[in-house]
């Protein structure tokens, strides 16, 4: 397909607005709907006023960011739309929660959406309508928002028939912080913070994606010392996460050994972090132009080796169990599976994407960093991604050992230099104006999606962030379809998808 | 069945004999501040100008508020003096909202309940109120085999039916206030509060944003404030151990 009029850029990038083509509708709409038919997918689709809009209150400009995996380069078209404008949805399912979202943030109607639901409820305002089935033997399940767990809120509905589930709804909104507003008129004192507060459990990746923005709309160039760094904290938070994961999928199927050794390694690999920059989280460990804390000694550096070297050995010994347990296999085994058409449809990210068969990793089509160095990531048989919550555990534990791997060989062979870059005064430097800048990280769940676009005192006149979540819920509700009711809390682990993230 | 054997002999016995001795913290460890006020050179300010959450009260002392610092740190990066540092001493926990405004590197620690209904066994409800899920990341592992919370006597259960107070963590966002006071309301008297995490105290990084409360404090009685961003794991059964009377 021809971008000829698309503005194309690298992850991390950053151009002036106006280079943004500005296409009446029906070209904006056709270009997109080419696009996507032509393995490109939307990272992100948002509107925001004032710029090109004119006078009239009632316009508003709609900004796609298309990741194409041809030419691996993001393409960005933008189109004005007034009060209403017919709905991507039906030809493009994977738009659907992006204009449900454009629809409550901005009253614009999109034409023929077929299931206009508020994103982030509010129940004050009116009581949000259920998709819902009729018949003498259909019956409804209504669970959250206060779960049994220790987990965040969320409300689902089941539609079934004994214990069988037709449709799943999921409705959230209750984490709502009302973030994306705060942020307009930023960067403000508080914007680092709450860029680490998005998702708890991604702090380094959204924040990583958060300092390529500024990197970009400042022009800071960032160590290679940093970037490895970087990299570090970003895979320990993978591994930390995926672990944890690999060990709730043992509970949830009643599976006590690999459930109990993985709770502790996650742990493990938590205090790795810390030992990192003090935060189990890593927080505080990077910052705009590099990072806080340095691995200085020669000790902390063998420390962390050693602690690698024995996750390496205590992850095998506990997760392998999971695949050698026939009773755990045949749970896991045609449970949730998502078909790799559905997942291309929806347009899903990260691990639960590839599960089906679907290759798409930031960290190899649109590296930065220490990923530009090309050692990342060895993809697993793309045969045995079959789609089912076997495949996502599978995958998890492909990917714990690829980044076990990297670590192993980055840590002890980090590359010289300042950990951050040179001359703190960067830190006061004020952001390129009138400018839009994309930055795309892959986060342990997927592809993390950060777009800022500035105004005339190059203050954020827009941030959009896009939590791999807000692609992959819909996922989990396919999952679902004809399972029995009993394997939700299986199918909702194998995804483990963040409320904060998509509520922000 | 060799093979369960055979990994559960590799992996050991991994219980931390806490509170009798205390594992080896990370010297990076933000926790309790060292606060020097005679190094203070009162009037520079920068410390108040660089803190996010203006965890700093201005004024002639230098005094941190414990329940709305996120301990990022910047304070004690920026002063010049080194009036201010965070040690990684993990106790934090106080049962007052004034004992978390600190002014020296004492803070005044949780007391035991005057009631001794729950001394042997206590169940919480944990409601999660708007906040980033890291807290929920460092409840959740007192649960495993490290931390060990059930050798205690505490316990989380399912259902508020069962429990003899809430955790609560997150500034509660509107979206969330009408379910927790449903499910504070459906605890059995008498009943606890904890406040875990910055945002449940004081608002955390989200304070004053119309789509929320500033914290649980709010909206309820609380009667032990645990702080941090989030607090460290050992932090949290620090102040439920000494809720109960089994520390300090």
């Amino acid at each position: 397909m021809t971008f000829t009029d698309a503005c194309a850029i690298m992850n991390g990038e950053t151009v002036p607005f106006n280079k943004v083509p500005c296409l009446p509708f029906e070209q904006f709409q056709k270009k997109i709907i080419d696009a996507v038919g032509q393995k490109s997918r939307i990272c992100s689709f948002f509107g925001v006023k004032d710029i090109n809009c004119g006078d009239a209150i009632s316009q508003l400009q709609l900004i796609a960011v298309i990741a194409s995996d041809s030419d691996r380069r993001l393409h960005l078209l933008s189109t004005i739309v007034e009060d209403s404008y017919p709905a991507f949805t039906p030809l493009l399912p994977q738009l659907h929660m992006f204009e449900r979202e454009i629809a409550e943030q901005w009253g614009i109607n999109p034409v023929g959406h077929p299931w206009l639901r508020p994103v982030r409820c509010q129940p004050s305002d009116h009581k949000p309508e259920f998709f819902h089935i009729e018949g003498g033997e259909a019956h409804e399940v209504a669970v959250g928002p206060v779960h049994a767990g220790v987990i965040e809120p969320g409300h689902f509905r089941f539609q079934c028939h004994g214990e069988k589930v037709f449709h799943l709804e999921i409705s959230l909104g209750y984490q709502h912080r009302g973030i994306e507003k705060a942020l307009i008129g930023g960067p403000h004192k508080k914007t680092p913070y709450q860029m680490e507060t998005l998702a708890g459990d991604t702090t380094v990746g959204h924040y990583l994606a958060y300092c390529q923005i500024i990197e970009a709309l400042q022009g800071i160039k960032v160590s290679p010392r940093a970037n490895a760094i970087r990299a570090i904290g970003l895979e320990l938070e993978r591994l930390a996460n995926h672990t944890g994961d690999l060990g709730a999928l043992g509970g949830d199927v009643g599976y006590l050994p690999t459930s109990s050794y993985c709770g502790r390694i996650r742990g493990d690999f938590l205090n790795m972090t810390a030992l990192l920059c003090g935060s189990r989280l890593g927080r505080g460990l990077l910052c705009p132009g590099g990072v806080r804390f340095d691995l200085d000694y020669p000790e902390r550096v063998e420390k962390l080796t050693k602690s690698l070297i024995q996750a390496q050995e205590d992850t095998k010994t506990a997760i392998e169990l999971l695949w050698n347990t026939p009773s755990v296999m045949t749970r896991f085994e045609n449970t949730g599976r998502v078909s790799a058409e559905d997942c291309r449809a929806l347009g899903l990210v990260g691990p639960a994407a590839r599960a089906c068969g679907i290759v798409r990793d930031i960290r190899q089509d649109f590296p930065t960093g220490q990923y530009l160095q090309g050692d990342f990531p060895a993809m697993p048989p793309v045969e045995i991604m079959t789609g089912d919550v076997a495949a996502r555990a599978m995958i998890r534990w492909h990917e714990i050992q690829d980044s076990l791997r990297f670590l192993l060989k980055l840590v002890p062979d980090l590359p010289g230099g300042l950990p951050e870059a040179a001359g703190k005064e960067s830190k006061q430097t004020v952001c390129r104006p009138d400018s839009i800048a994309v930055s795309l990280v892959e986060g342990w769940r997927g592809e993390i999606c950060h777009t800022a676009i500035t105004d005339a005192h190059g203050n954020f006149l827009k941030y959009k962030v896009v939590d791999p979540s807000f692609h992959n819920w819909t996922g989990l509700a396919m999952a679902l379809r004809n399972q029995e009711i009993s394997d939700f809390p299986l199918c909702n682990k194998s995804f483990n998808l963040s409320y904060c993230g998509f509520d922000l | 069945m060799l093979k369960i054997l055979a990994a559960r002999l590799q992996q050991g016995f991994r219980t931390i004999p806490y509170p009798e001795k205390l594992p080896t913290l990370p010297d990076r460890l933000r926790g309790r501040p060292v606060i020097v006020r005679e190094k203070c050179r009162q009037a520079c300010g920068l410390c108040t100008e660089v803190c996010p959450t203006a965890a700093i009260v201005p004024g002639k002392d230098l005094q941190i508020d414990l329940g709305r610092c996120i301990f990022c740190g910047a304070c004690a990066e920026v002063c010049p003096e080194g009036a201010v540092a965070f040690s990684n001493d993990h106790r934090l926990a106080v049962s007052k909202r004034t004992d978390l405004v600190v002014n020296s590197s004492e803070i005044k620690l949780a007391n035991a309940l005057e009631c001794e209904m729950f001394g042997r066994s206590i169940q919480f409800r944990q409601v999660s109120a708007g906040g980033c899920n890291g807290c929920e990341v460092d409840i959740n592992v007192l649960t495993t085999v490290v931390f060990d919370l059930s050798r205690f006597g505490i316990k989380i259960v399912a259902s508020p039916r069962h429990s003899d107070g809430i955790l609560v963590t997150g500034p509660v966002t509107r979206n969330m206030q009408a379910a927790t006071i449903g499910t504070f309301a459906a605890v059995p008297s008498p009943k606890l509060v904890v406040a875990i995490g910055t945002c449940a105290i004081s608002g955390g990084v989200f304070r004053d944003q119309p789509e929320q409360n500033n914290g649980v404090t709010d909206l309820m009685p609380v009667d032990l404030f645990i702080p941090g961003c989030p607090p460290h794991p050992l932090t949290i059964l620090d102040g439920l151990l000494r809720l109960i009377g089994k520390i300090g």
